[in-house]
């Protein structure tokens, strides 16, 4: 066949709608447009006849109403007559609190058994195997289960902490290792804003003081990379920069009057009060998600590693540059590369699997308004579209900074 | 590309077809079974046995319906719901109806669109704490973490007992009632609430059981109930009528084991016209004659299902209390059969 011929000339005819190649396409395209948009329009009047016919109309009116019940976490002001609509931003900052924990220890965890997979170690290198083989081909919901199950029966109760005369002792006096969870000092100020009780402002000042350290050890590194670049002598930096973290959060404690509130086993004959309680649910959730996603984590950097030719390690060590140093200066860095798509979709998978938490009796957004408020309101359709659009969203959100951090990372090519 | 998302549209669109149908009675009749939606397992109410037989006291309700509607008490297919898939079940149609102690509220009748069809058992909300805590009233309970099946209205009561007492607690919802007596056990809760009739099956199924006792505050009224699709009244009718056969009854003295004779010899104008040897109270509510004797036949009148299933002869061990006859002091009363 020529592909040398004319252009057909002559007036349009309908039939050319499928015989021409022209047009062919763009009619199988309207064609399928349309199919759709019907099939669209159908499931949308289906929907609301059999609404309609069941007396049911869509609202989101509870939303304003009292909830009613009451959350073992809270992380803002919440009791039982805030609204649903609060009960479900409790939920919203439960499920955004075990997501970042998790996405930042799966990472850790991940990170060193994938690196330690491919040690020169047998033992090293079997051991982290036999991790990554069990823990990805266990479900999640399982190991949610089982490790909240060993914590509750393996843990002493709340009451053996208890009393004048207790059971047992709390480690260095302070922390108590429970069934219901764990309990450690929370630090406070006394001498800061707003008084005994103190106020967020503290926190935002000591948010900032982290943030100015942050900053300021990145200025001391890249002056010392210049130095180096120019001189070939790297100015020691170890010293200032611990002293740049610490000196001025020691300075901050004092001037804030930092002190601890520790848990007191005698306020109440059924739990410890004071201090801070992480409860078994978030501990047994943020673990089981953790060592879940650090095993696919795990799979994910071996082959990021091994995707790095070996040319590369070579040259390195023939440049006399240590084994440690040749993986975190010329490996990684382009592992990074292969690394980090993959990684995208590990942290959607923990988001989403923290929908898990019910299991265990943690508030997460599924608990609170997907489960609670759908439960004693019965709006089955409009929580269940707002859980949708939740989590649509968050996953965008995290897809959407991770590619910004990839695109960042991806090879510059000029 | 487009072939795939015109195939998930047609699967969507095959999933949400099903339309809520308005008689159920000919839909039961036409496929032979009733669709009856009960607990996941609660010993004395609905828990399947050791050879997978379903029994027990809300089981008893769906059994005598199915009796009643098909003839044959054995027509039931169990659908296990739980606390947070019921409504769902019942309200898409999945479920003919449901009996799984479910608390008759104002909201559930009107807003959530059922029909409550009246009550089978009489019951509170109460809490279990283990002997050795020392507590002898829910209101010494400031501090305690208390288990909660979630998804039932015990948390909404529990937050507003302890609200209107001035204390605290720490909620523990649990989806289940065997893993909520999993951590109760544990110590992992200090008490454990629920319906009262709840707590106390859940006491007999524990190695010792004294060593756990019941608090003596009822913080609540739960009227526990078969309830139905609102706007199907026909339907509902059946499964309240059948209901109230259970209840007459056990008042006009008809058991399983004298209701043949009592069929054929009774002198009692009312007893006559329940059975169907007077009168045709089947035809108007579109079933056989004989429908409240297949009924009662199914499972005994209310005081037999009571005591196989939950009463004082049984581990359950519950005292009939609210639930008596009124002739006896109690709440329940049938409206005539006439």
């Amino acid at each position: 066949m020529s592909t040398l011929t004319d252009p057909p000339t002559g007036s349009f005819r309908l039939s050319m709608l499928l015989n021409d190649t022209r047009y062919r396409s763009m009619t199988l395209q309207v064609i399928a447009a349309i199919v759709l948009a019907t099939l669209l329009f159908y499931l949308y009047s289906n929907l609301a006849a059999n609404l309609r016919a069941a007396g049911l109309n869509i609202s989101f009116d509870f939303l304003g109403s009292s909830a009613g019940y009451d959350i073992n976490q809270t992380l803002i002001e919440y009791d039982s007559q805030s609204s649903n609509l609060r009960a479900a931003v409790v939920g919203i900052l439960n499920t955004l609190l075990v997501a970042v924990l998790a996405c930042v220890t799966a990472t850790v965890f991940g990170v060193i058994a994938g690196v330690l997979r491919l040690s020169n170690n047998w033992l090293v290198r079997k051991l982290m195997a036999a991790y990554v083989e069990i823990f990805r081909n266990i479900p999640v919901l399982i190991w949610i289960i089982i490790i909240f199950t060993i914590m509750t029966a393996v843990l002493p109760g709340a009451r053996a902490y208890l009393g004048d005369d207790p059971e047992r002792d709390m480690l260095g006096g302070v922390i108590a290792l429970t069934n219901r969870g764990i309990y450690v000092p929370s630090p406070f100020f006394t001498s800061g804003f707003g008084g005994g009780e103190g106020s967020g402002l503290n926190w935002l000042i000591v948010l900032a003081v982290l943030a100015g350290s942050f900053f300021a050890t990145r200025f001391i590194t890249h002056s010392a990379d210049a130095k180096q670049e120019a001189t070939g002598v790297r100015p020691k930096t170890g010293l200032l920069n611990l002293a740049v973290w610490f000196v001025p959060l020691v300075v901050l404690a004092l001037v804030l009057g930092l002190s601890w509130d520790l848990p007191d086993p005698l306020a109440n004959r059924f739990n410890l009060r004071g201090g801070l309680q992480i409860g078994a649910p978030l501990i047994a959730l943020w673990f089981a998600l953790s060592i879940y996603t650090g095993a696919f984590i795990a799979e994910n950097v071996r082959a990021g590693i091994q995707a790095v030719s070996k040319g590369q390690t070579e040259a390195a060590s023939a440049l006399g540059i240590r084994p440690r140093r040749v993986m975190s200066l010329v490996v990684l860095p382009q592992a990074l590369r292969v690394i980090i798509p993959p990684l995208i979709s590990q942290y959607l998978n923990i988001t989403k699997n923290s929908s898990l938490a019910i299991a265990v009796g943690y508030a997460d957004i599924t608990a609170t308004l997907g489960g609670i408020t759908l439960n004693q309101t019965g709006r089955a359709i409009e929580c269940v579209l707002l859980l949708m659009l939740f989590y649509l969203v968050i996953s965008l959100v995290i897809s959407a900074v991770m590619n910004v951090y990839n695109s960042s990372m991806k090879l510059k090519e000029r | 590309m487009k072939k795939s998302v015109i195939l998930g549209a047609l699967t969507v669109a095959g999933l949400s077809a099903s339309a809520a149908a308005a008689a159920t009675l000919d839909d039961v009749k036409e496929r032979g079974t009733l669709n009856c939606g009960v607990a996941t397992g609660l010993a004395g109410f609905a828990a399947p046995d050791a050879n997978g037989e379903w029994t027990g006291f809300d089981v008893a309700v769906c059994r005598a319906v199915a009796a009643a509607v098909l003839g044959d008490a054995t027509a039931v297919e169990f659908v296990p719901t739980t606390g947070k898939t019921r409504f769902t079940a019942l309200a898409s149609g999945e479920i003919d109806m449901l009996a799984r102690n479910t608390t008759w509220t104002f909201s559930r009748d009107t807003d959530l669109k059922f029909d409550f069809t009246g009550v089978n058992y009489y019951d509170g909300q109460g809490f279990m704490v283990p002997k050795s805590l020392g507590v002898s009233s829910a209101k010494d309970l400031d501090g305690a973490t208390v288990c909660i099946q979630t998804g039932t209205t015990t948390e909404l009561n529990l937050a507003d007992f302890f609200r209107a007492n001035n204390i605290s607690y720490e909620p523990v919802p649990i989806e289940t009632n065997a893993e909520a007596i999993q951590q109760y056990s544990a110590g992992a809760c200090d008490a454990y609430t629920t319906d009262a009739s709840g707590l106390a099956s859940s006491r007999a199924t524990f190695e010792t059981p004294g060593d756990h006792i019941l608090l003596p505050e009822i913080i609540s009224k739960e009227p526990l109930g078969p309830l139905v699709r609102h706007g199907d009244n026909e339907w509902g009718d059946v499964v309240r009528w059948t209901l109230n056969a259970l209840i007459a009854a056990e008042e006009l003295g008809v058991s399983s084991a004298n209701i043949n004779e009592m069929a054929e010899s009774t002198t009692n104008p009312e007893v006559a016209r329940l059975l169907g040897t007077e009168g045709d109270l089947g035809s108007m509510i579109g079933l056989n004659a004989d429908w409240a004797k297949s009924a009662i036949m199914a499972s005994g009148n209310y005081g037999e299902i009571f005591a196989k299933n939950i009463g004082e002869e049984t581990p359950i061990g519950l005292a009939r209390g609210l639930n008596a006859q009124w002739t006896n002091g109690g709440l329940l009363y049938s409206p005539p059969f006439r």
